[in-house]
């Protein structure tokens, strides 16, 4: 895999978002846009965590539903609120990771870095990188490649055997 | 400093260019060495550029260009005669160039090469010294007189004659040592070689070619200038069209109606516009110009939707001419990003001509579909794999003349490329007559190479095998040779093919030959497309899959969607259509329109027809077709999407994939077949076949043993009863199933006519009867290949698909358990 998860050795600066009571951020570097209020095409039979097509002036992107990714559980009142593009680049490819909303650009320093917490379970283990610890908050930083390539980890390991 | 550097980029591109030309050229003119044109432009490609070098101060190239120039204008002016040892020593200066050259592009500067053996080589061949070989001297000697008493001789006088006066020119009169200078005045236009002493006929040969030609004609140019009259230029036009091989500018020379001078002067004012009317654009301009292309086309179709609701005639006009403008707008520059795939093909002859000798192997390279345009995007990410597949033919899958006349082949193999559109994709078939992959051979080596294991290797069907020479890790080669055995396989070109939205499928008969058949999606090209709905979402029908459109009003419904075997079914002009509904196909509940019409869709898809149940038909709309993110290309489907006028995103239905995933074509498994083709061979290699031939001359075998008699019956005595033949046969009621339509071919030779052959097959307790057009003969030991699904055997070295009858009898709705009525 080309995402090992290896420790960040500088400051960074992350584009933080929340989906359901999670706060997560990706480096800036790699996100291209934030919008809002885009129409989305579905897809029939693509993967449940595929919310649709967008357009992005010209170009069409893949919408992922992240909370649907990470299989984040969340309130009802907060299900509606999915509707923030996030659009970031992965190889070759951009595509529009839909969150619930977007917070702050946050300066992060490397000391405060762990690998994911343990507790963590199921498909978000795969996906989380590690975190920041913020003062009252951890702040977790999603593998972007794994999670566009749509396939686990376990079942990438399955095809190449 | 940075102009300079434009210079040296322009002549870059210019030299590749006319690499590539020369190449082919050279190719050429191994097969036909007499071809003047061909000789002519060959040695202005060199010329050009070694001018051009001279100019820029790229000594050693200018070096390497001016041996091979010197050698080719001895064969130009038939001093020598190409042969082998030529065309080698020619083709390795095109290489030399183009080292030389990839260095410049990379340092700016020619860097060290060594090329004095190919130099010593050049000049051993231009000065005709005895080459190794002492017959060798003499052939060409031989072949050097001959020429010189041919006729072609004479023409080259003329031209000399003609271009004589010319020499008098300062300019023209420099020895060679002064090239550098020569050139300088010419040295960007690659059209006009500078004269030289030792070559003084060029100039009126490769300027008269154009002349005839050109759509600035050199009489009217003549004309226009003052310099000859119109009625001397068409009494010389008329003498050319009697016969007269001379140009008409020499033609108005010789006969003293206008000054040489003058027509050179119109020769190089032609030639200067025909520079003039294409200049090079960046290909990132190109994109950029297409993208702001897509936002306007969507701020029209915005604005044209605000002025629906208003009466302003000023308003709704400049509306109307901004919506023209804009489509013309898009249409011509999407034109700008489309090339023919001949520009990828054409550095083919020369891989394979190499190739071949390398291998002694002959090989002739046939290429269908030269025209058939694509994205410029495209073209650029085919070109590797294209080439690697071609590689790979010439290196395993062509056979050496021996081995193919011990095998009662030609000596010569065919390497056939084809290109050509079908909805909305770009299919290009790569196709050789050699020696087919050997299933077993690959089995074996992919254990070897663990790709996997020996259990799952055993247990696969040889296509499924064939197919793993895509996986990576994977090469065949007997002995790795330096041409597929570079670390590159198969299954680069598989990821490479699928990162633009294609796919790489492989055919093969051992014995017979290897097709790859690879699918691009045309990215970026505009295809007309239906458009229809199903609840809010629009979805886009490319429209050459489509064939007509049905309209079911509610009353008629009932009777006219009938089921067979539990599947819907629709009688088409009595044919019966399978139906598919496209909500079914979408997960979708069933539709609640407010009216029960139903909309058909009646599609084409590999020979097969059916109709796709849709909510509604809405219009036909040019489309541009953009391909889909990795995360749902999977999707059968769909082939790609688009975006509508209103900038929502739409998907393209995949017609194929749509008729594979619903059961209508076996691809990926027939539901119906899959459940009937077990394990089992249809037949095995010492049970005899019954070979006939079908209405469009198609051979098919069938297996004899389930063969109960052969008849022929006269169209007057076939009836038809339940919508299908029938004959009255021994007491009871026969049904007929015509082969030819139930196999997917477009006639039958049930016409109602003529004659039919007709063989009488067990069906359930019951006969049937299958119609072909002839029966031709028996087989007794035939060679039979593949599975059951896709029988083959090989019958007097033609390959023949083997077919069930039961299958035949199922797939046209013939039901075994239902006695055909008696009496």
């Amino acid at each position: 895999m080309s995402s090992v998860a290896t420790a960040p050795t500088n400051t960074v600066q992350l584009c933080t978002f929340r989906i359901g009571q999670l706060l997560l951020g990706i480096d800036v570097l790699r996100v291209q846009e934030v919008l809002h209020n885009l129409e989305v095409t579905t897809v029939p039979h693509a993967a449940e965590s595929i919310l649709g097509l967008i357009n992005l002036r010209g170009r069409i992107a893949t919408a992922i539903d992240l909370g649907e990714r990470l299989e984040v559980e969340r309130s009802e009142d907060v299900d509606a609120a999915r509707s923030v593009h996030v659009v970031v680049r992965s190889t070759g490819d951009v595509v529009s990771l839909v969150v619930d909303s977007i917070d702050d650009v946050l300066d992060v320093e490397p000391g405060d870095y762990e690998s994911p917490p343990e507790t963590m379970t199921g498909v978000a283990k795969e996906l989380i990188m590690g975190a920041y610890k913020l003062t009252g908050e951890l702040l977790l930083v999603p593998d972007v490649e794994r999670i566009v390539a749509l396939h686990s980890a376990m079942s990438n390991e399955a095809v190449a055997s | 400093m940075d102009e300079d550097d434009e210079i040296i980029g322009e002549f870059l591109v210019e030299c590749q260019e006319g690499l590539d030309r020369l190449d082919q050229n050279l190719v050429t003119l191994e097969e036909r060495p007499d071809d003047r044109e061909v000789l002519t432009e060959a040695f202005r490609i060199l010329h050009t550029i070694k001018g051009s070098c001279g100019f820029l101060g790229f000594s050693q190239l200018e070096i390497v260009a001016h041996r091979g120039e010197n050698l080719l204008s001895l064969l130009r002016d038939a001093v020598l005669e190409m042969d082998d040892e030529i065309a080698d020593a020619l083709l390795g200066t095109v290489d030399a160039i183009r080292s030389i050259l990839d260095t410049i592009d990379e340092t700016g500067a020619e860097g060290e090469h060594d090329h004095t053996a190919l130099i010593a080589e050049l000049e051993r061949l231009a000065s005709n010294e005895a080459a190794p070989a002492a017959d060798a001297e003499q052939v060409s000697a031989e072949e050097a007189t001959s020429v010189d008493e041919s006729p072609s001789v004479d023409t080259v006088d003329d031209a000399e004659a003609a271009a004589e006066p010319e020499a008098s020119e300062p300019e023209t009169v420099q020895p060679e040592t002064a090239v550098p200078e020569t050139v300088q005045p010419e040295a960007t236009s690659p059209e006009a070689p500078p004269r030289e002493a030792g070559a003084p006929s060029e100039e009126a040969v490769p300027a008269a070619p154009a002349a005839s030609s050109d759509p600035d004609r050199i009489g009217d140019i003549l004309v226009d200038d003052g310099s000859a009259e119109r009625t001397d230029v068409e009494i010389a036009a008329v003498e050319q069209g009697m016969g007269d091989s001379r140009k008409i500018g020499e033609i108005l020379v010789e006969d003293g109606r206008a000054a040489s001078a003058d027509v050179e002067k119109a020769a190089t004012k032609q030639r200067a516009s025909s520079s003039d009317s294409t200049i090079r654009v960046d290909v990132g301009l190109l994109d950029r110009l297409m993208n702001l292309v897509g936002e306007l086309v969507l701020a029209r179709n915005q604005l044209l939707q605000l002025t629906e609701g208003t009466d302003e005639k000023a308003m709704l006009t400049t509306a109307q001419r901004l919506n023209h403008i804009t489509s013309e707008l898009q249409e011509g520059v999407m034109k700008t990003r489309m090339q023919p795939i001949g520009n990828v093909w054409s550095k083919l002859p020369r891989v394979v001509r190499d190739l071949a000798r390398q291998f002694d192997k002959q090989i002739r390279l046939e290429m269908e579909g030269k025209d058939t345009e694509l994205d410029k995007g495209i073209i650029e990410a085919i070109k590797d794999p294209l080439t690697h597949i071609v590689r790979n033919t010439v290196d395993h899958g062509i056979e050496t003349p021996e081995i193919r006349e011990g095998i009662g082949k030609d000596a010569e193999g065919v390497l056939l490329l084809r290109a050509h559109h079908e909805g909305g994709q770009v299919n290009i078939e790569i196709t050789d007559d050699g020696a087919g992959i050997d299933a077993d051979k690959i089995r074996e080596k992919a254990v070897e190479k663990g790709v996997v294991s020996h259990e799952v290797a055993e247990a696969m069907g040889d296509k499924e095998v064939v197919q793993l020479i895509f996986q990576p890790g994977f090469s065949t080669a007997q002995q790795v040779s330096n041409v597929s055995g570079r670390g590159v396989g198969m299954d680069v070109v598989k990821t490479n093919v699928e990162r633009i939205g294609g796919s790489v499928d492989i055919r093969t008969e051992p014995g017979a030959g290897t097709t790859f058949k690879i699918k691009i999606p045309l990215t970026l090209a505009i295809i007309p497309a239906l458009i229809i709905n199903i609840e809010d979402e629009r979805y886009a029908i490319p429209q050459v899959s489509l064939q007509e459109l049905v309209r079911l009003e509610a009353g008629d419904l009932a009777n006219r969607i009938e089921t067979v075997h539990g599947a819907p079914v629709y009688r088409l002009r009595g044919r019966l259509l399978p139906i598919v509904d496209l909500r079914d196909q979408l997960g979708l509940e069933p539709f609640e329109g407010e009216d029960d019409a139903v909309n058909i869709v009646v599609l084409q898809a590999d020979d097969r027809q059916f109709g796709l149940i849709v909510d509604r038909i809405d219009a036909t709309e040019e489309i541009v077709v953009k391909p889909l993110g990795r995360q749902v290309k999977d999707i059968e489907l769909f082939s790609g999407a688009t975006i509508m006028g209103d900038g929502r995103v739409s998907l393209i239905l995949d017609v194929l994939g749509l008729a594979s995933v619903s059961g209508i074509t076996s691809v990926g498994g027939h539901a119906e077949f899959a459940s009937h083709g077990e394990d089992t061979t249809l037949i095995d290699d010492d049970q005899a076949l019954l070979i006939v031939e079908l209405a469009n001359g198609t051979s098919v075998g069938l297996p004899l043993n389930q063969v109960v008699r052969l008849e022929d019956f006269t169209p007057d005595i076939i009836e038809e009863s339940d919508m299908r033949p029938v004959v009255q046969y021994r007491g009871g009621i026969m049904a007929l199933v015509d082969v030819g339509p139930s196999i997917g071919l477009s006639h039958g030779v049930l016409d109602g006519e003529t004659r039919t052959s007709v063989i009488v097959c067990n069906h359930g307790a019951d006969v049937a009867g299958l119609a072909v057009a002839k029966i031709s003969d028996i087989v007794l030991d035939p060679e039979i290949h593949g599975e059951s699904d896709a029988t083959r055997a090989v019958v007097g070295g033609r390959v023949i698909d083997v077919v069930d009858p039961d299958r035949i009898f199922m797939s046209s709705g013939l039901r075994a358990a239902e006695p055909i009525g008696v009496g």
